[in-house]
């Protein structure tokens, strides 16, 4: 299966050149981009691993793409996205975030129900990856 | 004419009686109404503001001594501006002010009381319509708004940076649990973020509401395994009684929905106790304008939709149904992006353009997200880009569930089609006139939305707008 979180994931895999495109747009909006990795892609994961800090005060596009680069380097195998923060009053949140890095294989998730009363089910998402350990999920 | 006078028993003018005022200036604290009137023939114009005034505060049709118990001055509204409405020679634009103490604090059902409590039927007038409102920041403070806002329901979905999608269940009536399910599952599968229950499901012989409620979660917790994506219904909780709203909403949230609905025509009161609920209970609600178009779309008489879209944010909704500009219904650009903007800002400066009248400071309230939904498809992506921006839920009802080769292959199509439009936009492209390119582009690679554009690209509602703003001249949609 294909993970669709993020703001461009049915579309083809951005090319570099696309997503540097991004990364012009909010940083002309005035927005601080970060990188985050995981290899836990549970749809309520908030807190992916920082790669560094929100780069607020890098406004160059290519400077965010050779730590893109750098963050694929370090972890091919996990998920990767991109933020755009925007610290407008009445926002103060993400305003743009996009997957530019995912595992060859994604195996997905089963969904585990709990019969209760009244013909209710308690559900659960479960990602066949985090069976394994932190660091071996995507081999 | 001195006190003495002016409360000897009798009928007086409602002008004379102290509700016109022109040399008024109206007070930061002041709630502020305006009004379209159409004057009965011969009467004059600045007496019916102070009788619409008058009617909609303290005033009775005749003098009572018992005004001189009060603070009268203090209570009595006051017409301070009537001018003629462009292009309507038997029309004017009548400004009221009410003092705040008029109004009991975070009570939409008080408010409205007064303010279109009697006078819509008053004998001198032959229409009257409530165009626009202002609401001081001191009023605005005592309702708590949105239970969750546009910021917190896209960080609780995890999805920015581009509109949300949604569609209505069909055919609206009729469907059991079962095959209700089936639709959603589909749709939610196919790419998008919300289904909803139309305004007129409830709980029917074809489908009761606690089959629907299980069905569709089944449907949504799959959708979401499959996607990897938090999905959502709009479970609509809308009962015969109060009661039966919150054994509705209780249930939603105890099968782990993000989201429940509630119809307009549920009333002002029934809105406010189950967003309190909502605000409670961490879940998005969701508003069907259901009814509202009964007053809001002539311009003579009635409520502007602008209106009401000011008293749900205050009453406190999360989503509500806004208008589309190029769908099937009604819609002109200015006036739909005005209500917009009083959803979505901090503070809405004039825009005569757009039928604001006032300036209206939200204090920091929560914002609401406007459903654009009724008669849209993939084809107008840009289009509907350009009018709406960002925060906005595009809902393609028949858009997804019509698609020639399925319920998922529509939801593609949508999905893939907005994706593709945003990307292009946020790379400076002018999807204004490259939209049908973009679009183009985009379904080499995805059949879905190649059939889509092929059946649907062509269709338009291009109709004359009725409810426009008589400021300046109104551009038609392109």
């Amino acid at each position: 299966m294909r993970i669709t979180q993020g703001t461009f994931s049915f579309l083809p895999d951005l090319t570099d050149e696309q997503i540097s495109a991004q990364i012009e747009y909010c940083l002309e909006q005035g927005w601080a981009v970060s990188i985050e990795h995981t290899d836990d892609p549970h749809p309520r994961n908030t807190y992916w691993d920082m790669f560094g800090q929100p780069m607020f005060d890098l406004r160059d596009a290519a400077g965010v793409m050779s730590e893109v680069a750098s963050a694929r380097a370090t972890f091919p195998d996990a998920y990767i996205k991109v933020n755009a923060f925007d610290a407008t009053r009445g926002f103060e949140t993400v305003r743009l975030s996009f997957i530019v890095n995912r595992p060859a294989h994604e195996p997905g998730f089963a969904l585990i129900r709990e019969e209760a009363a009244g013909r209710a089910i308690r559900y659960t998402i479960r990602s066949y990856a985090v069976e394994r350990p932190e660091g071996e999920r995507y081999p | 004419m001195d006190a003495k006078q002016r409360y000897t028993a009798g009928v007086l003018k409602y002008a004379e009686m102290g509700y016109w005022n022109a040399d008024y200036e109206p007070k930061e604290t002041d709630i502020l109404a305006l009004f379209r009137i159409t004057p009965q023939d011969g009467v004059d114009p600045q007496e019916a503001a102070a009788a619409v005034a008058g009617e909609s505060s303290t005033a009775t049709w005749t003098v009572v001594w018992t005004d001189r118990l009060t603070a009268a001055d203090v209570y009595r509204a006051k017409a301070y501006r009537v001018e003629p409405v462009p292009g309507n020679e038997d029309q004017f634009f009548a400004y009221i002010a009410y003092d705040i103490d008029l109004f009991e604090p975070g009570s939409i059902a008080n408010l409205t009381a007064s303010i279109i409590g009697n006078v819509f039927g008053f004998k001198p007038l032959k229409a009257l319509r409530l165009e626009d409102m202002r609401f001081p920041v001191a009023y605005v403070k005592t309702f708590d708004g949105p239970p969750t806002g546009i910021v917190v329901e896209r960080e609780r979905l995890d999805k920015f940076g581009r509109p949300l999608l949604g569609a209505t269940t069909k055919p609206k009536l009729g469907l059991s649990g079962r095959n209700y399910g089936r639709v959603v599952y589909e749709a939610l599968k196919g790419g998008l973020d919300f289904t909803k229950d139309d305004e007129n499901i409830n709980s029917q012989p074809f489908m009761h509401w606690r089959d629907r409620f299980l069905f569709v979660m089944e449907a949504v917790n799959r959708a979401s395994a499959a996607s990897g994506e938090v999905k959502g219904h709009y479970l609509n909780v809308t009962g015969a009684t109060m009661e039966d709203i919150y054994e509705r909403a209780e249930f939603a949230k105890e099968l782990g929905s993000v989201v429940v609905m509630i119809d307009l025509v549920i009333g002002y009161s029934a809105i406010q106790s189950i967003s309190k609920w909502a605000r409670r209970n961490d879940v998005i609600l969701h508003l069907h304008r259901a009814g509202a178009s009964t007053y809001t779309r002539q311009k003579n008489h009635g409520i502007s939709f602008r209106v009401i879209a000011k008293w749900m944010r205050l009453a406190g909704v999360d989503h509500i149904h806004a208008g589309t500009v190029v769908g099937k219904l009604e819609g002109d650009p200015n006036t739909v992006q005005g209500f917009y903007n009083i959803l979505r800002e901090p503070l809405n400066p004039i825009d005569l353009e757009r039928g604001l009248h006032f300036e209206q400071d939200w204090a920091g309230m929560r914002k609401v997200m406007p459903v654009a939904s009724g008669g849209i498809h993939a084809g107008q992506m840009h289009q509907l880009l350009h009018y709406l921006g960002e925060d906005v839920v595009l809902q393609f009802g028949g858009g997804t569930i019509g698609h020639p080769d399925g319920i998922q292959a529509g939801a593609t199509a949508n999905r893939v089609a907005l994706e593709a439009m945003i990307l292009a936009r946020n790379e400076g492209r002018d999807i204004w006139n490259e939209g049908p390119a973009i679009l183009a582009d985009a379904a080499r690679g995805c059949s879905p939305l190649k059939a889509a554009l092929d059946t649907w690209g062509e269709v338009t509602f291009d109709y004359a707008s009725t409810d426009t703003a008589d400021v300046v001249p109104t551009p038609t949609p392109a």
